[in-house]
């Protein structure tokens, strides 16, 4: 799925990588605490959240993520986007609730296989 | 590479949001060094953690790297109030976090088994009310951990 498909399945803002949105990617994991991505989460492209603090941003960067999606209406700082902007991280802004905004994403297609036995 | 690359880094304990830094510099650092990506990240991941832990349990602390042509070490080592049970620590959903260090994503319990999963050897030498240093060493060439990070081993 394209990243683009992403905000439009959830009705997303393109905070930043905007030239990104053609990108594809294979597969999501959606948390709130940053541990629990580090720990299990393998080749995943796309980090849904809502938490906002610039470590969301790194955590993503650690695992080579390729675009975060805020969740809950939550709006990232201009210091977080302007360190994604820098390690080419695309940002989405949604109104949707954590678990509407993952059950739209499956239900699309985007799986979360590249978890292995997660 | 003749000799070991060594890269050294203090992390500010007073500064949550600039937690991760070195870790980052590093990434940079070994991306330019020319590592795969696994490689990269399992070191960049496992020295994010221990950042992370410097800050929240320790007020800082300083963080060297070294680069040689059979692994990549990391040491991390504070000044804090040291860890009294190592064992406890280890064990999955551990923690001493205070609410606030959970409420930023952390405190999970998940630092130490993590900076464990993703290295090939992790020391810890801690002395209470002076200081903790973790060691930990991921092996250049070497796949036997290549699905370690990936899966609650198991579980």
């Amino acid at each position: 799925m394209k990243i683009r498909e992403i905000a439009t399945l959830l009705g997303a803002d393109v905070l930043c990588g905007e030239s990104q949105l053609d990108e594809e990617v294979q597969s999501a994991c959606g948390s709130d605490m940053m541990s629990d991505v580090l720990a299990f989460v393998k080749d995943q492209g796309v980090l849904v959240t809502g938490l906002v603090n610039p470590q969301v941003i790194r955590t993503a960067m650690m695992m080579d993520m390729h675009c975060v999606v805020f969740v809950r209406s939550k709006r990232p700082t201009p210091e977080m986007l302007e360190l994604a902007k820098e390690h080419h991280i695309a940002v989405l802004a949604s109104c949707s609730r954590m678990y509407e905004a993952c059950g739209k994403l499956y239900a699309s297609g985007l799986g979360n296989e590249a978890c292995a036995n997660g | 590479m003749a000799e070991a690359l060594r890269f050294h880094y203090e992390v500010d304990g007073d500064n949550f949001t600039s937690a991760g830094a070195a870790s980052v510099e590093v990434k940079r650092k070994l991306r330019q060094l020319g590592f795969d990506a696994e490689l990269i990240r399992r070191v960049s991941i496992a020295m994010y953690e221990g950042e992370i832990n410097m800050v929240v349990h320790a007020r800082g602390g300083s963080a060297d790297v070294y680069v040689d042509k059979d692994c990549v070490t990391i040491i991390l080592a504070d000044r804090g109030p040291g860890i009294p049970d190592i064992d406890l620590a280890m064990q999955e959903g551990y923690s001493t976090a205070p609410d606030n260090i959970r409420a930023l994503g952390f405190g999970a319990g998940m630092g130490l088994p993590n900076m464990k999963r993703y290295t090939d050897e992790m020391k810890i030498e801690t002395v209470l009310k002076q200081g903790t240093t973790v060691t930990m060493k991921v092996y250049i060439n070497h796949t036997k951990q290549t699905e370690k990070g990936t899966s609650e081993e198991g579980k």
